[in-house]
């Protein structure tokens, strides 16, 4: 038995130890809830348990070798790092918005689902095993060896580039990842939000800043395993309960005609119909007021002085008195505040009133037209996702730490296999909680509903994650009656199906290994490219490998608390940005990447031309089109949407690396040894 | 003669190389094809696969939520196996030579 078996044999053992530990642990969870214990004291538990779980990893792979920081000493068998890169990749939007989105848009949502495994079509085929054969430490580094350039060629300007896509990318990323930390934990354990967000990083950090990239490797395995078990366990519940079949993936298939029929019927349902109507009339007197405006503003704010002087001088009752001086205090302030507000509720109305869309129909629309470009925009999407997969740094940068070329060809094979182990089970428990909702839930009782409702809606009060009011006062729950949002599908799963709330604890921690996965692998990301690229390799060259390890620690400290902080500030906008990091990832480093290792005339300058080209088209995009932004959705063009950006981006790249590489010198011969070198097999 | 030996390993060195990168081409290329056909073929005709049903899923829901999922799969798995064929190949034509 050779060394390298050894090591996988020991490292298997450890992990089935560790499922089972895990096993007994949900066990003993199940029994003291059984017995009576507080539903507070299971969050507690789960989350004390799993946090101080990574830190023990961390603590035990601790580690001050630069190899074992940067790279995991480079010999992470192929099962496992694919487990690793699995949980980098399943982030928190994967685990708690994912199948919220899919409940929500239908087939429009399954997108994600080919964008985000297609991609790793193109790491394997394109850029893993080239990066794993060039052996080197980071992104950055492999394009700066690969193009030159620079004082002395050594890259410098490529690299700067490089460094600073990587962080572009990963912190907009990093900050949505550690906000959703603060969001599962406060929300299960009952403590302020930005508590909620110190104690997830507290346990990123003892991982990430003692261990580097082997103690985040090692707690990533952990991490997907519990991400895996917190799947699995709601969507076969709920497979069983509905399709009699344990398996979610295969069983779906079998609701999927009973839930169309069940839409069809809801769809010309009177009760329905007459809901909706409502909304509209709502929309349209909002609409009226709009126009009206600033009269409108001026008679609405006399209206509610007016009911708040009718009830002080009525002597109304105290409770009487608050609710008319809350409706003072929100009365917008200006005609301003007034015409976004009620435009935003119109808006809001309107949606409500429309048609729900058949969940398995693609591309709906009223014509031929609308529908293709619902059609072109699903495709483009697909493309921006998959680009965008190949050109993430966090998960590029895993095809370094395999023992050989081999290896990091099977890694992304394992890594697509992990994956697909929950993403194939995404769809399913869209389609299954969608079936449970529009069955059980729809047409029930108003004074019997269930509790869960109650318990999500009190969460956050101003923007409740579910609603369910009832509009025509019939005492009946119709669908057009309910308002959900995408993220508390997955957590509210297991009391949707029933189960006791042991595994809804089990899924926050599910949710939470999501988020401090990725959010590991982030960070490292951003402050390797820091102290790797930018102090090492241009600052302090001389720098001893001690001093090396002990920069990036610092500087991994540092981000962190900046992501924290950032995250802290609930900051909408960036969250918003998130789905453009992919459209940004792709224009910036793909054309680089894929043509660096294919194309042997693509020099220096062509790659910085490619990279500044491709992000400028791509940023200009989303700037133009994006309202959030700034821009007007009536300048898009082919009517594709900003999160596309990297449709237009990437081509622009290519063309602008081809034009500028033919235009300018050829690489030198010692670029052309080292592709040559990439490129030889072992 | 030491020199002409080595120019020769050397030589043979190289074209072994290049037959292994034009087959690594040759098999990126036609996977790659796989993958574009099958991304695109599973979004552009989704309308049209709509009325085909496996198993209870239209063909067009089954083809996006599994069964894309799956080809991406089999095409990663077919590039390791036949890469690391390749890889033998070569490392036995250089052994095989004196």
């Amino acid at each position: 038995m050779t060394k390298a078996q050894r090591h996988f044999r020991k490292l298997s053992r450890y992990y089935l130890w560790f499922t089972a530990c895990f096993g007994a642990f949900l066990v003993a969870l199940a029994l003291l809830e059984n017995e009576g214990m507080p539903r507070l004291w299971i969050g507690y538990l789960f989350m004390f348990a799993t946090i101080v779980l990574y830190a023990t990893i961390g603590v035990i792979s601790r580690t001050a070798n630069v190899t074992e920081y940067y790279v995991a000493g480079r010999r992470v068998p192929a099962l496992f790092n694919g487990m690793a890169t699995a949980a980098d990749w399943i982030s928190a939007a994967s685990f708690i918005s994912l199948a919220g989105g899919l409940y929500l848009h239908g087939f429009d949502g399954l997108a994600y689902i080919m964008g985000w495994t297609g991609g790793y079509c193109l790491v394997a085929l394109l850029i893993a095993p080239y990066l794993r054969k060039s052996a080197q430490f980071t992104i950055p580094d492999f394009l700066a060896a690969r193009y030159g350039g620079g004082a002395g060629g050594r890259g410098a300007p490529v690299r700067a580039m490089a460094v600073g896509a990587t962080i572009i990318v990963s912190f907009t990323y990093v900050v949505a990842q550690i906000y959703a930390v603060g969001l599962i934990a406060s929300r299960f354990t009952g403590v302020d939000f930005s508590v909620g967000i110190f104690l997830g990083l507290a346990s990123i950090l003892v991982c990430s800043f003692l261990g580097g990239m082997r103690a985040i490797t090692w707690t990533q395995v952990a991490q997907y395993i519990i991400i895996l078990v917190a799947f699995l366990i709601p969507t076969m519940w709920l497979s069983v309960k509905h399709a009699d079949n344990p398996i979610p993936q295969v069983a779906y298939g079998a609701v999927l005609p009973r839930l169309a029929a069940r839409e069809a019927q809801l769809l010309h349902d009177p009760k329905e119909i007459d809901v909706r109507q409502r909304f509209r009339e709502r929309a349209d007197a909002l609409s009226s007021r709009l126009a009206a405006l600033p009269a409108s503003w001026e008679a609405g704010r006399r209206e509610v002085q007016r009911q708040l002087d009718a009830v002080r001088l009525s002597n109304g009752s105290l409770s009487d008195l608050r609710a008319a001086e809350r409706g003072l205090i929100a009365y917008p302030k200006t005609p301003a505040d007034a015409a976004r507000l009620w435009a935003s509720q119109r808006d809001a109305n309107l949606a409500r009133a429309t048609v729900p869309e058949a969940h398995a129909t693609p591309f709906p629309g009223p014509d031929q037209a609308s529908s293709d470009i619902r059609r072109n925009n699903f495709l483009a999407l697909v493309l921006c996702l998959m680009l965008g997969t190949a050109a993430l740094p966090h998960i590029l940068m895993r095809s370094y730490t395999t023992a050989s070329v081999h290896a990091s060809r099977q890694s992304v094979f394992w890594t697509l296999f992990f994956i697909l182990l929950i993403y194939l089970t995404i769809p399913a428990l869209a389609v299954l909680a969608k079936y449970d909702i529009y069955t059980s839930l729809v047409g029930s009782d108003f004074s019997a509903l269930p509790n869960w409702i109650a318990y999500w809606a009190n969460i956050d009060k101003l923007n409740p994650l579910i609603s369910v009011v009832d509009i025509n006062g019939d005492g009946i729950v119709q669908l057009a009656e309910i308002a959900i949002d995408g993220d508390v599908l997955v957590l509210a799963t297991p009391e949707i199906g029933g189960l006791p709330y042991v595994i809804s604890g089990l899924v926050a921690a599910g949710g939470l290994a999501a988020a401090l996965s990725t959010a590991d692998g982030l960070l490292l990301a951003i402050s390797n490219a820091l102290s790797h690229d930018v102090y090492y390799k241009m600052v302090d060259p001389k720098a001893s490998t001690q001093k090396r390890v002990t920069i990036s620690k610092l500087l991994l400290l540092a981000v962190a608390f900046i992501a924290a902080y950032a995250a802290s500030q609930k900051p909408a906008d960036i969250l918003s940005l998130v789905g453009a990091a992919f459209s940004l990832a792709a224009s910036l480093l793909f054309p680089a990447l894929a043509l660096g290792v294919f194309w042997k005339r693509a020099n220096h300058a062509g790659a910085m031309a490619g990279m500044l080209t491709g992000f400028l088209v791509c940023l200009f995009y989303m700037l133009h089109t994006n309202p959030i932004l700034g821009g007007n959705a009536a300048s898009q063009w082919f009517q594709i949407a900003p999160i596309s950006a990297g449709v237009f981006g990437v081509p622009a790249g290519i063309i602008a690396l081809v034009v500028v590489s033919l235009l300018t010198r050829a690489p030198d011969h010692a670029a052309q040894g080292l592709l040559d070198h990439i490129r030889a097999p072992e | 003669m030491p020199i002409p030996d080595h120019a020769a390993r050397r030589a043979r060195l190289l074209a072994a190389r290049a037959a292994h990168w034009r087959h690594a081409r040759r098999v990126t290329a036609l996977l790659l094809a796989l993958w574009l056909a099958t991304s695109f073929g599973a979004v552009w005709f989704a309308r049209d696969l709509a009325q085909w049903s496996l198993f209870g899923w239209p063909l067009s829901f089954y083809m996006a939520a599994q069964g894309a999922s799956l080809v991406y799969l089999a095409i990663i798995g077919a590039y390791a196996w036949l890469m690391r064929r390749a890889d033998m190949r070569y490392a036995q034509q250089l052994e095989g030579a004196p």
